[in-house]
């Protein structure tokens, strides 16, 4: 039974290793960035986060505007790799010493801080092709398929982790998130209610980590605790008061 | 198109003096007497001296009657002349490739194709008047289309520093008046006998009978300042500087070809400064054209570079800004800022795992204009807005973090919002808060984190208080939220509510 699962696992393996280089992207970059939670890790081909490739994640409800968490969460993988950051915006209202509470060290990150949003695009292409970054994170409104096809086609060749900040200005431009782009993950990432403490005050953060989209895998969602000292999540254990949380969703067209 | 930064040193040769002799008090007027023959007379006076009535031109007896004790230093045309070239020379170095005298009292220079390096025009003016103001020296700046509109505005007004945007300059020189031409005396006072006051009468009228009266002198200078002429900017050029060029018997104009050529100088270029031992920081191209004028790219480095590939890439991402015009028939590639390389090892050994160099990632984006780059470092100061700063991104990686045992939001909003909060005073949190409209009930909170303000930084904060809350909603939503004051003395704040942060 076990060298079954085994052999079946190996010819797997051989198939996906052809389908990749039938794809160009080639197998020298391919690695793979786990969370180190088994359920999300066993969703994500690969078994993790594809360096050499472009993620996207987008806060839910009203964090779709400030995207609080949707940051945090890449700020915790961006810490979970060596090397540069380089983040490139528009508006620069991060906290550094939240990011530094997750690990990420500030002599690591590299802000690009422009004036127009194609300036970003232009930034986080060039930051992408450049090779040798731990990751490059770019703050968009829009991205477009045309540019979202270059942005991976740029990290695939260096095989640099993207992460892409969805954030918009306003509610209703969230519905551009419906739009299909070539990123190989998509993430929404909504706050829920911190994890209940036995005496009063805030727990640990916690969030719906819903994975909408995944190149050749199936989507789940997850209820997660926020990133910790070192950027890394946890899956939360009480799902008991689920139905206690109201959900909003963007309008999809 | 050029754009000239014309700047106006009005007081240069009384500054020289004081700058050359501290014992002089700043607030003592000083005259500088000019002499010819038994005649003397007034050649420049300091503010101080201005301010008592004293005027440039008046004789000296005079001015020694009108104002006691005055400190007169006998003109030194040709000490104040070098003052001025070493200035030029300076400003050649951080501002643009094209920079030259306009004795005796300016420096001209060609900045477009440069000013994104500082900043964009708006930054670069006012950092030009202020780098002046800080070396004792008063400098007012204009930035035009042309030399002649430029050097007027910088002189004929009193504002420090005079953008002019593209395409504007005529509406810009119209109500100037007739003197900021660059014309002879005689000729100016002639004009103003003739009823003419502004530049805008003068251009308004028919050229010929002027050009019969007075000569070509007055359409020409006309032509200058609104730029229907060129006046090529003759760049000054130190004696140690590295440059080099290529002419062509035959004017070139298609972008391959530039390209070819700029990356054989770049070559060339990095020969030469491995002769000396340099690596460049700031790196001039400038393309001489066969109308006879200039158009320059400047490319700076973070530190010093020898690097062929790196350098033709600087210069390669904007070779499409060049306008060939009719033809170009000289490129010349300057290091305008080199300084002293060493080769050192970059790997010391093929196993240990190689940190990628991001330098050139940095000057590759730095040159492109309409972006800042930066790193963030810690301050210390309690208070959030104050406790981050930006440091250049190829600053030394200190190490230092914040203080890591309070929570902090992800988003900080660039100023606190004003909330309307229900709380029981002294220390509770919130039971509910109305932010942007929308009224949220409190679910769970922490606090308070008390932040003292900063009494060395501001004497207002000599007893302010700021009472930070971790506060979440039904939502889930978390907020970081103030009260300013303590909620007992009154004194410490006014007990208002501000939401400062958002975390995830």
């Amino acid at each position: 039974m076990t060298t079954a699962v085994a052999t079946s696992n190996a010819v797997l393996d051989e198939l996906r290793e052809k389908i990749a280089s039938l794809e160009g992207t080639g197998l020298r970059h391919r690695s793979f960035l786990p969370f180190g939670l088994s359920e999300i890790d066993a969703q994500l081909p690969g078994g993790g986060l594809a360096y050499g490739a472009l993620h996207e994640v987008a806060g839910g409800g009203n964090g779709a505007i400030d995207g609080a968490a949707a940051a945090l969460f890449i700020g915790g993988i961006a810490a979970r790799t060596t090397g540069k950051v380089v983040w490139c915006l528009t508006r620069f209202d991060l906290f550094f010493p939240a990011l530094a509470q997750i690990g990420l060290h500030p002599d690591r990150v590299i802000f690009v801080e422009c004036d127009k949003e194609e300036t970003v695009l232009a930034s986080f292409e060039e930051a992408l092709r450049y090779g040798g970054l731990g990751a490059v994170v770019a703050e968009l409104v829009r991205l477009p398929m045309t540019a979202s096809r270059r942005l991976q086609l740029a990290a695939e060749k260096s095989g640099t982790l993207g992460l892409v900040i969805r954030r918009w200005r306003r509610q209703t431009e969230a519905s551009d998130f419906g739009m299909p782009t070539a990123a190989v993950t998509r993430w929404r990432i909504s706050v829920l209610p911190s994890e209940p403490l036995p005496v009063p005050g805030v727990g640990r953060a916690r969030w719906l980590a819903e994975l909408m989209r995944v190149r050749a895998g199936e989507g789940g969602e997850f209820i997660i605790g926020a990133c910790d000292g070192q950027g890394r999540i946890c899956l939360s254990s009480d799902t008991a008061d689920r139905p206690d949380q109201t959900r909003r969703s963007f309008a999809l067209p | 198109m050029a754009r000239v930064v014309s700047v106006f040193l009005p007081t240069l040769p009384t500054d020289r003096i004081r700058r050359a002799d501290p014992s002089l008090s700043p607030n003592t007027p000083l005259v500088v007497i000019a002499r010819s023959g038994s005649k003397r007379w007034v050649a420049a006076a300091d503010r101080a001296a201005l301010k008592l009535g004293l005027r440039v031109g008046m004789p000296a007896a005079k001015a020694q009657a009108l104002v006691q004790g005055l400190t007169m230093i006998d003109a030194d045309p040709v000490a104040d002349l070098a003052t001025l070239e070493r200035l030029t020379l300076w400003a050649l170095s951080q501002y643009s490739p094209v920079v030259t005298m306009d004795p005796p009292d300016g420096i001209v220079m060609d900045t477009a194709g440069a000013d994104h390096l500082q900043g964009g025009e708006d930054l670069m003016l006012s950092g030009l008047v202020n780098r002046f103001r800080g070396r004792g020296l008063a400098a007012r700046a204009a930035v035009a289309d042309s030399w002649g509109a430029a050097h007027a505005l910088a002189r004929s007004t009193n504002r420090e520093t005079i953008i002019i945007s593209r395409g504007e300059t005529a509406k810009a020189v119209n109500r100037l008046p007739l003197s900021s031409l660059r014309l002879p005396v005689e000729i100016v006072a002639s004009l103003r006998t003739l009823g003419f006051a502004t530049v805008g009468d003068l251009a308004a009228t028919p050229r010929a009978p002027l050009t019969l009266r007075f000569g070509p002198e007055i359409g020409r200078r006309l032509d200058q300042m609104f730029g229907r002429i060129a006046e090529p900017i003759d760049p000054i050029r130190p004696a140690d500087l590295v440059e080099v060029q290529k002419s062509f018997a035959e004017p070139i104009g298609a972008p391959e070809t530039i390209e070819k050529y700029v990356s054989r100088l770049v070559r060339q270029l990095c020969l030469e400064l491995e002769k000396r031992g340099l690596g460049v920081r700031r790196a001039d191209l400038i393309v001489h054209r066969v109308d006879n004028t200039l158009q320059s790219l400047r490319a700076g480095t973070a530190k010093p570079v020898r690097d062929i590939a790196w350098l033709t890439k600087l210069f390669r991402d904007r070779i499409e800004k060049i306008e060939p015009g009719f033809g170009i028939d000289k490129l010349s590639l300057t290091a305008i800022i080199a300084e002293p390389l060493v080769d050192v090892q970059s790997a010391s050994s093929l196993m240990e795992e190689q940190v990628t160099d991001v330098t050139p990632l940095i000057d590759v984006l730095g040159n492109r204009g309409g972006q800042r780059i930066f790193r963030v470092a810690p301050v210390a100061s309690d208070v959030p807005e104050r406790s981050v700063q930006r440091i250049a991104p190829t600053a030394d990686e200190i190490g230092a973090t914040w203080p890591l045992h309070w929570p902090r939001p992800s988003r900080l909003l660039p100023h606190p919002e004003a909330i309307e909060v229900i709380a029981l005073l002294p220390d509770h949190p919130p039971v509910s808060f109305t932010w942007r409209g929308k009224r949220r009930r409190v679910k769970r909170a922490d606090g308070p984190e008390r932040i003292f303000g900063e009494w060395w930084q501001r004497s207002s904060e000599w007893v302010a208080v700021r009472d930070y809350f971790v506060v979440e909603d039904d939502a889930g939503e978390r907020f970081w939220i103030f009260r300013s004051g303590d909620g007992v003395d009154t004194e410490t704040g006014s007990h208002a509510w501000f939401l400062h942060g958002v975390f995830a």
